[in-house]
């Protein structure tokens, strides 16, 4: 059975979002079904990242409600999304450049215990999570890189941190915003083997411009265009729409798998 | 062992020993190098520069009202010590816990401001105190200040300042200790996290108004103790505690010293303090004139205040 026939893990219905007059999203509904994997795709200006923002938290919605599991989180804050298990990372990496790598990890693995707030402690007291953030950093790559700063990390091991702090977070909703935008292809490679192999047990939302990627991975895809979804549905029904094709290449020839 | 995170260079441990038993021998010898009472005054001010940048150097937060702190310890503490008699550390405690109080409902409010906006907010709370001091003379006194505070401890005789500094020192040093503590927990970490990425760190699921806020909250209970320790070792509470330029000044004293190295506040109190001594000693009266130059001249000349520049250099030469 595909997830794709199963319950929902995140939804939202009506979603609206206005700046000063220009709406970025209008009326988008969206279902994402509970683990699978599921691409957002558009031009540039399609209101991807502000869907993100809404879903995340970061912004609230002018109209319109979202859903985790079914309970409403419409207007949360984006600590209290996360704290709910839905973990993102930033289109634009997003970083502390001047704390080594396994010190991202650590603080996210302790974003959930309530140790931060222990001002009468040693800050000693975070090593108890330094195994678990060498797992992880092992896992997307960045096994040497543990003393690293993050500031001095190369591009593509910036986005693979990006990852490993999303994870850290064990969240179930795991949103992506254009993991492999800017990497080399040896990168773009390793990035949807990871999070192929990460995808068990979660459900993944992520925008992404290389439609290659987005069929090794995604299950559904909703396409959005000014602020509106064009189509939503499985990968193989999506990419041969001729609407979709209409907007991708700007005529009916060749199939959205030649665009970028 | 990597998680020195505020340190970007690491100093190897016998430096920082070696460091803390020099202050400790300096802190024991001070007030018989120079007068006394301005040794006290080095210790209130530190712990006040101390306090200003937990919140500055590590919350990215600039206080521009942290008067209010000091102030309310100050005459809580000048309160307590006058009317109930108890020993002065327990009255300086008690200044310091009303100043935390008092900093709750105004850091909730502030915190969901930053840049300057943050330091308007303080600097408008800050001055409404001001006002409520200057006009409920029945319990502050006004400008005729809070009279008598008494230095009560245990019957012990501590009229003068030169015993008074060995009896406040403990309690000074316990409250830079709490800031150290502070600054390297779990608790500063994030706070230091939130500071240089706050979309990030609440993304990871901290609450970041709420960790400000502890931090505003715990800065002025580390004020509160060098303001109620000043109101006891002066014997007096004058309207000048509440007063903006004591904000003004406490900043001064941190940006001198270095902001986010957390002992250039008690450099920077060092210096000040004692140049103020000396240049009134002299019957110098444009004593401001002479500490606004060094300030500029610091600015310009050592980014990191004195005390930042000291370690910059001395990290460098190490590493030779």
């Amino acid at each position: 059975m595909s997830p794709l026939d199963g319950p929902a893990a995140l939804t939202a219905r009506g979603l609206i979002r206005d700046f000063r007059g220009f709406r970025a999203v209008d009326q988008v509904d969206l279902t994402v079904a509970a683990g699978s994997v599921h691409a957002l795709v558009g031009p540039n200006g399609a209101g991807k990242t502000t869907l993100f923002n809404l879903l995340t938290g970061f912004l609230a919605p002018t109209a319109g409600r979202i859903e985790l599991d079914g309970h409403d989180i419409t207007g949360l804050p984006p600590e209290r999304v996360a704290r709910l298990g839905v973990a993102r990372s930033f289109q634009i990496t997003s970083l502390f450049p001047q704390q080594t790598a396994r010190t991202h990890v650590e603080l996210a693995l302790q974003s959930g215990t309530g140790l931060g707030w222990r001002f009468w402690r040693s800050h000693r007291l975070l090593e108890r999570f330094s195994a678990r953030a060498g797992e992880l950093l092992d896992l997307v790559g960045l096994g040497d890189a543990g003393d690293t700063l993050a500031g001095s990390l190369a591009y593509g091991r910036k986005r693979a941190l990006e990852l490993a702090i999303a994870l850290a977070l064990d969240p179930k909703v795991l949103l992506l915003d254009e993991p492999t935008a800017g990497m080399g292809l040896e990168d773009v490679d390793r990035t949807v083997e990871l999070i192929a192999a990460v995808r068990d047990g979660r459900t993944v939302v992520l925008v992404e411009h290389n439609m290659s990627v987005v069929g090794r991975l995604a299950d559904a895809v909703t396409v959005l265009q000014a602020g509106r979804v064009l189509v939503e549905g499985p990968y193989e029904q999506v990419r041969t729409d001729p609407r979709v094709i209409e907007a991708y290449l700007g005529s009916s020839e060749g199939s959205a798998d030649a665009a970028h | 062992m990597t998680s020195l995170l505020l340190q970007r260079v690491r100093t190897p441990r016998w430096a920082g020993w070696l460091l803390l038993a020099a202050g400790a021998l300096l802190a024991l010898w001070l007030p018989n190098g120079l007068y006394p009472a301005v040794a006290v005054d080095m210790l209130c001010w530190a712990l006040f520069a101390v306090a200003i940048d937990l919140l500055l150097g590590y919350g990215g937060l600039l206080s521009f009202g942290h008067a209010a702190f000091w102030g309310t310890s100050a005459y809580t503490a000048g309160l307590i010590a006058a009317h109930l008699g108890v020993p002065f550390p327990v009255a300086v405690l008690g200044g310091a816990l009303a100043a935390a109080a008092l900093a709750a409902p105004i850091g909730y409010l502030a915190v969901k401001r930053s840049g300057i906006y943050f330091a308007m907010v303080t600097l408008a709370f800050a001055q409404l105190v001001y006002f409520v001091a200057n006009g409920w003379s029945s319990v502050t006194g006004g400008e005729n200040g809070l009279q008598s505070v008494p230095r009560e401890l245990f019957g012990l005789d501590l009229s003068d300042p030169y015993y008074f500094y060995y009896a406040a020192l403990p309690m000074a040093a316990l409250g830079l200790l709490l800031a150290w503590r502070i600054v390297h927990s779990p608790f500063g970490r994030v706070l230091v996290a939130i500071r240089d990425n706050p979309a990030r760190a609440r993304a990871l699921g901290y609450p970041a108004h709420r960790y400000k806020l502890l931090a505003f909250v715990l800065s002025a209970f580390v004020a509160g103790l060098g303001g109620g320790l000043f109101a006891v070792a002066h014997g007096f509470v004058s309207l000048d505690v509440v007063h903006w330029t004591t904000s003004g000044k406490g900043v001064v004293l941190v940006v001198l010293g270095g902001i986010g190295t957390l002992w250039g506040g008690v450099v920077g109190a060092a210096l000040v303090v004692n140049l103020e001594d000396q240049l009134s000693q002299a019957g110098f009266t444009l004593i401001g004139l002479v500490t606004g130059g060094i300030f500029v001249l610091v600015v310009l000349l050592f980014r990191r205040g004195l005390w930042g520049s000291a370690v910059a250099l001395l990290r460098r030469y190490s590493r030779l």
